[in-house]
């Protein structure tokens, strides 16, 4: 009964959203009020539905309904309460499901905190919301029902996959989406400002809380997943170049793009043309990666063609909201009017290049993850891109970004000093000449190239703190006028500078853990013992631990100092799952400072020995810290109150909107 | 039998979670990456054999390596890197070794040619056609300046004037 109750509300909310797309269209059309108010109306609606559709799903996980098809092929009633709730978006039909909750939870936030803005922007935006809506409900509907019954439902359930049973899954697809579907809000409202023809300053306004929430969502989801992948995977790797990683990549560079050009688009009413392009653009990766992860043209375009039905739905949302937008654009960006002019040497100047670069980067993982696909569609040729490809092009991208990065919010708005900055950012460039001696020095036999890395992230973390300190002037005015200047400074001017700081630890971590990182693989036998980089590992034994649905192979480990004293135990485990018949690699960390020393295992051979991967991780928990920092950046900067949509003030200002409409 | 999920799998798994499994990969690999039996005493032998090893892709799986994989292609792969590299080939003699055999699939990094030109090409050309659209761009403003003003009603000027006049 939950199951069909959910599927009806599912088709009601798909109604609510087809009037929701275009009932305010015709209000903004023959200006009706009423009308146009639907929007709000009918997007709550919509998310309650959709809210109503998800529960139901959830309800039949939590109960281990197994008459329910979906959740029999992936939840087992031995699981813990959080995986079965988890296995909701565990699959495809579940992650779709929380695909368009997500959507419709947007335009609810919209609906109801939206109340500055102006009529018609917010009935087309919210129209706009709900096609988008409804071409997912209906994919959903037509290609990927959950609620599907068995006639003989069976007695248990076929288990969640193994690896998925991971306290990351709760967390890494929910903020993925949340900055995947994020970017739609942007999407919408560059297509209602394009519907309108006209566009100014204060659309910006508008729209960037939405762009810094989503990639503040984004921020935290990949780096997640990346963490995720690094206790999970049994080696440490945090990156992968993976094709389904790029997908996510590509919507973060855009959206990170989108929220500098917006920047300069609020407070001197230019690039205008181009932030519409981006925050089009951004969404588009975002469907893009959808279609990629979804379509199963990643594992093979052949595998793709046979079974099409559901990649072909998506090819199509995809060529009708990324072409239909584009042909939008093409229509109606030349309408609008160009604004402020600045000089070269600016800050819009340095957004520009920021921009450019950030596009440039996208550009590059984009052509390089579909590359292969669309050469062997064309010509039958298989080639491969991995890592060593990206890693070759990437970096050379990224490093004037870093470079550019300190220089820009030192820049004054128009016309900069590109020399003054420079001067300014001595101190940054002495210390990070300093950090890459240091780094060379210490370094024996590593990468040549290390000690420049070292060097770009302390000047970008160096060049943050430079624009702190200028801002403040501590250290040169009395601490505690300074401590003042710092408290009135804008939250957003805080927000940029840990987030750029932020980029500068994950560097750092990166650049460290990939060219210091050192390991060791070795089959053990009890009492066995090797070394590691000033630690000393001993292998004392074999013992079995029972857990809720799985059995554990624990190995036990003492860790020393080389110099003798033990500083504690690993236990790295190979884990059973009975239900599917399958194993994992549940690896074992330890916390150093920043650095993590990393152990997996494999199955005993019949000699009686251990395989074991013993590593040395140093700084590796930066790269993630880092992730951490750029995400508060965008909560400061969010918190800021000229950013917050509806926020107390603006009470006068929707007045004055009110006059206006 | 006992089953062991393949690196590949977990990785698509894992970065996405969304891949539709590919079950029929899940064979038995009772192998894991790189084994201790596997690795040449000489450590230099054995860290060039691992740096090539991270070039070469692992023909049966998704975007790995054959350092990193444990299917059991890969350690054949990996064994033969080994030999070559024990046998006294340089790094170039072992990889065309690979690709002779095994065909351009299964170089990680694609080779210079016609067919990767644009993929090559792609990440210069972005930057460099970006770069010539902003001066383009830039020049012709600066020969025609535009209106600083859009037209909006004087209630709306007040109202953007309200929305921008706390600026940093």
């Amino acid at each position: 009964m939950i199951a069909e109750l959910g599927h009806y509300a599912l088709m009601l909310a798909l109604g609510v959203a087809l009037v929701q797309g275009s009932m305010p269209i015709i209000g903004t059309r023959s200006n009706d009020t009423a009308l146009m108010t639907m929007a709000t109306a009918t997007a709550l609606a919509q998310f309650v539905f959709v809210a109503a559709s998800f529960a139901a799903l959830a309800a039949c996980y939590v109960t281990s309904d197994f008459s329910v098809l979906n959740v029999y092929e992936n939840s087992n009633s031995a699981m813990p309460l959080l995986y079965r709730l988890t296995s909701v978006w565990g699959n495809h039909e579940g992650s779709m499901m929380l695909w368009i909750l997500i959507l419709a939870f947007f335009g609810a936030l919209v609906a109801a905190f939206g109340n500055n803005l102006p009529l018609k922007l917010k009935a087309n935006a919210l129209a706009v919301q709900a096609w988008i809506a409804a071409a997912f409900q209906l994919f959903i509907l037509l290609t990927s029902n959950p609620f599907l019954r068995i006639a003989d439902a069976p007695f248990e359930g076929r288990d969640l996959n193994p690896i998925l049973q991971d306290p990351g899954l709760a967390f890494h697809p929910p903020f993925l989406y949340l900055g995947y579907v994020g970017f739609s809000i942007a999407f919408s409202f560059a297509i209602a400002a394009l519907l309108e023809g006209r566009i100014d300053a204060a659309w910006a306004r508008w729209v960037r809380p939405w762009v810094l929430g989503a990639w503040m969502c984004l921020t935290l989801g990949i780096a997640g997943g990346s963490f995720w992948a690094y206790y999970e995977l049994g080696w440490g790797g945090f990156w992968f170049w993976d094709p389904v990683e790029n997908a996510s990549l590509m919507p973060w560079l855009a959206g990170t793009a989108l929220l500098h050009s917006a920047v300069v688009m609020e407070k001197r009413n230019a690039l205008k043309v181009w932030t519409i392009l981006l925050a089009i653009l951004a969404f588009s990766l975002s469907l893009i990666g959808t279609f990629l992860v979804r379509s199963g043209v990643l594992t093979s375009v052949h595998a793709f063609a046979n079974d099409s039905r559901r990649g072909v739905f998506i090819l199509a949302i995809l060529v009708v909201f990324i072409g239909g937008a584009l042909s939008l654009y093409a229509w109606r960006a030349p309408l609008l009017k160009q604004g402020g002019l600045f000089a070269p040497i600016s800050r819009e100047g340095a957004l520009v290049l920021n921009n450019l670069f950030l596009t440039s980067a996208c550009a590059t993982v984009f052509v390089g993850t579909l590359y292969p696909l669309a050469l062997e569609a064309l010509t039958g040729e298989k080639i491969s891109v991995g890592p060593p490809f990206f890693n070759a092009t990437f970096a050379p991208l990224f490093i004037p970004l870093l470079l550019a990065m300190p220089f820009g919010p030192l820049l004054g708005w128009k016309r900069g000093d590109l020399l003054g900055a420079a001067q300014r950012l001595v101190v940054a460039a002495i210390l990070a000449a300093i950090a890459a001696a240091a780094a060379f020095a210490l370094q024996r036999g590593g990468p040549v190239l290390a000690p420049f890395g070292v060097g770009f992230a302390i000047f970008v973390m160096a060049g943050a703190l430079i624009d702190i300190a200028e801002r403040t002037l501590v250290l040169r005015i009395p601490l505690g006028a300074a401590l003042r200047r710092a408290a009135g400074l804008p939250r957003s001017a805080w927000g940029a500078a840990f987030a750029h700081f932020g980029i500068g630890v994950t560097l750092f971590g990166i650049v460290a853990v990939t060219a210091w990182g050192s390991e060791r693989i070795a089959a053990l036998k009890p009492g066995d013992t090797i070394e590691l980089a000033h630690y000393r590992l001993t292998f004392d034994g074999l013992f079995n631990r029972a857990g809720a649905n799985y059995r554990d192979s624990v190995g036990h480990f003492s860790v020393r100092r080389t110099g003798g004293d033990l500083i504690g135990a690993l236990e790295p485990s190979r884990r059973m799952f009975p239900s599917r018949d399958m194993a994992t690699t549940e690896a074992a960390l330890m916390t150093r400072g920043v650095s993590q020393l990393y152990l997996s295992i494999g199955d005993p051979t019949p000699q009686g020995t251990v395989p074991v991967r013993f590593y040395f991780k140093p700084q590796v928990l930066m790269i993630w810290l880092g992730a951490l920092i750029m995400f508060a950046g965008g909560a400061l900067s969010l918190s800021d109150r000229r950013l917050r949509v509806g926020a107390p003030q603006s009470a006068k200002a929707s007045a004055a909107l009110q006059a206006a409409e | 039998m006992k089953r062991t999920l393949s690196a590949q799998q977990s990785k698509a798994l894992l970065a996405g979670l969304l891949l539709t499994l590919a079950f029929s990969c899940l064979a038995a690999f009772p192998l894991r990456a790189v084994e201790s039996s596997e690795m040449l005493a000489d450590p230099a032998l054995e860290a060039r054999a691992r740096t090539i090893s991270k070039e070469l892709r692992c023909l049966v799986c998704q975007n790995q390596s054959i350092d990193d994989s444990e299917a059991p292609l890969a350690h054949d792969l990996r064994v033969i890197v080994r030999e070559r590299v024990k046998a006294g080939d340089s790094d170039t003699q072992v990889v065309d070794f690979l690709v002779a055999r095994y065909g351009e699939f299964v170089l990680l990094k694609p080779r210079l040619s016609w067919h990767t030109l644009a993929l090559w090409g792609a990440p210069p050309a972005t930057v460099l056609l970006g770069a010539a659209v902003l001066v383009f761009i830039s020049r012709r403003r600066r020969n025609a300046p535009a209106q600083e003003t859009a037209n909006l009603t004087s209630a709306e000027e007040a109202r953007l004037a309200e929305l921008l006049h706390d600026q940093s």
